[in-house]
């Protein structure tokens, strides 16, 4: 500012070395907007819950509630897809592929609850883990027909929340069931019914120890038994691993895959998802 | 001199300047915080919210330690996006006995508020092992050392932890302090195996719900199975099936 503004406006009164401080008032234009918020504060804490009373706060005139609009917004969802919900819920899975609309919205649900629930096992690709079966192959342990897919996912497997889980427990056969030896031959034989070169063991003596302990369950033929989960040891497509080491573990331990329930039983999905995972799972390829 | 030009004096004095800024920030704290510790309609009460059992705490403790909650949230926001991925919302009264809450405010990983019953185990011992074995595009840190510390209710202060949530107002009974290192027992090894007083049943009526197994498969009792208990007791405790939230709160 120049000489001649000091004349109309005050100073802050100190000085240093000659230099002084005006006392300029604030903009108008900041002022206004300072009151203007003020004002609208008051209106906001009318239009909206804020000011504690003695038992609850103001509820505001606008009746806002986050539950409230949370709950409008799934129920505004759902009632886009009531009608096809409803229907997938009840329908007939065998004959699902003929109604292309119902068809088409399971696929794509069915796709968005598996990348949901279901990747963190079975691979966002569905190609499973050690352990987690491949889900993409037409190697099924309880069945690949889309009704034993879906009480496969509703009840799930091994576990303790669903009385009607799938359950078979193979023996840990190193707990003296069997010496080493029977051990390493018996390995050596189911590598062998898939074509596998053995180092060790006896494929022989193997086979009579298969017979006497395993075929029960896996079959004479070790092609396993779907009703008891026993999966099929003649194939190339191994849950727990194809070494010797691996095979061996299989055996001496007992392997026992789990699988949550998602239906009412368990994590509680409704009966449209569990139709259309069941439907999106049996189209990925190996579907029976 | 006008009133309005009295703030000089505030302004020229740092002793009285700190003191009456506090004064202002305490009303304004006081006014916002306070109604929360008595009003209705903040305070929920829902039924099966309990103490954490003395396994599920020590898991929480080795949560803590880690610092699962840098990469995890505990808090599903009431959004429609969030309640369809992770599950109902979450209520206030689910973390009212979390000395500190852990709702977080960063998700690198998934929330965990209802991880409870979602994965078995054995899927939680794989992945803590070593994350990408099962989810081979995360960037989740092994873990696997949690399956070689053993641990025993006296290496975990776990009597000494509960003492200290009593404190800051948890509400363990006189006996749940007193069977606590057989709480602790029960729950991780109810054939009793190590610990021959083993009664499930006990802790179960102490601390409905809570799930009782060797939950990392291993014969020694580690801080393995102490994570995976605590994990597998997320979000589990209200029945969301019976309980119907109010949606004016
Ligand atoms: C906690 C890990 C886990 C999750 C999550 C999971 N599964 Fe599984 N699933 C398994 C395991 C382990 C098996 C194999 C069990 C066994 O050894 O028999 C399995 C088996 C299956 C099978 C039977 C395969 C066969 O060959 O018969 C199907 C179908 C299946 N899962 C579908 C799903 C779907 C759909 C979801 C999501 C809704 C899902 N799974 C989520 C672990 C999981
Ligand atoms: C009581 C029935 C039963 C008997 C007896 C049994 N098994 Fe099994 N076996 C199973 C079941 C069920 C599974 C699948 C477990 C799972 O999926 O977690 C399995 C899995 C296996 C596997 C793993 C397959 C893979 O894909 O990785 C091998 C190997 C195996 N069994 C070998 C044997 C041998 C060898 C014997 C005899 C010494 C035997 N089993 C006896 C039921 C049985
Ligand atoms: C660097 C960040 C990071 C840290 C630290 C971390 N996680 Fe994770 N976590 C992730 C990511 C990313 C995922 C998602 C991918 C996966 O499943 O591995 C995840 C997934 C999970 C899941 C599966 C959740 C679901 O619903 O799919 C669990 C359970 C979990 N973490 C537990 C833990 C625990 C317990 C700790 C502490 C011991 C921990 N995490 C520490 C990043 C982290």
């Amino acid at each position: 500012m120049s000489k001649d503004d000091k004349n109309k406006v005050n100073t802050t009164g100190h000085e240093w070395d000659g230099i002084e401080e005006y006392n300029n008032p604030l903009p108008r234009w900041w002022v206004w907007i300072f009151y203007a918020t003020i004002i609208w504060g008051i209106g906001y804490t009318i239009a909206y819950p804020a000011w504690p009373l003695v038992k609850g706060a103001t509820p505001g005139l606008l009746g806002f509630s986050t539950r409230a609009n949370v709950q409008a917004e799934i129920e505004r969802f759902e009632d886009m897809n009531s009608e096809v919900k409803a229907q997938l819920a009840s329908a007939d899975l065998t004959t699902l592929a003929d109604n292309e609309e119902i068809y088409s919205y399971a696929i794509q649900s069915g796709r968005a609850t598996f990348a949901t629930f279901c990747s963190q096992c079975h691979g966002s690709g569905a190609a499973g883990a050690k352990g987690y079966p491949n889900l993409l192959d037409n190697d099924w342990i309880w069945g690949g027909d889309i009704e034993e897919i879906a009480y496969t996912i509703r009840h799930g497997i091994r576990n303790e929340d669903d009385f009607d889980a799938r359950y078979s427990e193979m023996p840990a056969f190193g707990d003296d069931y069997l010496s080493d030896e029977e051990i390493t031959n018996v390995v050596a034989y189911v590598r062998s019914l898939s074509g596998l070169e053995n180092e060790q063991g006896d494929v022989t003596a193997g086979e009579v120890v298969f017979l006497d302990n395993c075929a029960a369950c896996h079959l004479e033929d070790g092609t396993g038994d779907r009703l008891q989960g026993a999966p099929n040891l003649t194939d190339a497509i191994w849950l727990y691993g194809s070494s010797f080491q691996e095979v061996e573990h299989s055996v001496r331990v007992g392997p026992f895959g789990v699988m949550p329930a998602w239906g009412a039983e368990g994590v509680g999905l409704d009966e449209s998802q569990i139709n259309g995972v069941a439907a999106y799972v049996h189209q990925l390829g190996g579907g029976e | 001199m006008a009133l309005i030009d009295k703030h000089v004096i505030l302004e020229k004095n740092v002793t009285l300047l700190l003191i009456f800024s506090l004064l202002v920030v305490s009303v304004g704290g006081i006014v916002q915080i306070a109604p929360l510790f008595y009003l209705e309609n903040t305070i929920e009460d829902v039924e099966g919210v309990r103490p954490y059992s003395p396994l599920e705490l020590t898991g929480r403790n080795i949560y803590i330690r880690e610092g699962c909650y840098v990469c995890h949230s505990q808090m599903i926001r009431p959004m429609r996006d969030e309640v369809e991925r992770y599950g109902h919302y979450s209520l206030a009264a689910e973390s009212m006995y979390d000395h500190p809450f852990q709702w977080g405010s960063k998700r690198t990983g998934p929330d965990l508020a209802r991880v409870g019953g979602r994965y078995s185990d054995e899927w939680h011992v794989d992945h803590m092992m070593d994350p990408q074995s099962v989810v081979p595009e995360s960037v989740m840190p092994k873990y696997a050392f949690l399956m070689n510390r053993v641990i025993s209710p006296d290496s975990t202060f776990v009597e000494d932890t509960m003492a200290t949530n009593r404190f800051v107002g948890v509400p363990y009974t006189d006996e749940q302090m007193e069977m606590a290192v057989a709480d602790f027992w029960s729950q991780v090894d109810p054939n009793g195996n190590i610990f021959a007083d083993a009664d499930p049943d006990a802790l179960l009526e102490r601390y409905p719900g809570a799930q009782t197994r060797n939950f990392d498969g291993q014969p020694e009792v580690t801080e393995m199975d102490a994570i995976i208990a605590y994990l597998q007791v997320l979000g589990t405790m209200v029945d969301f099936s019976t309980f119907e939230p109010v949606a004016s709160r």
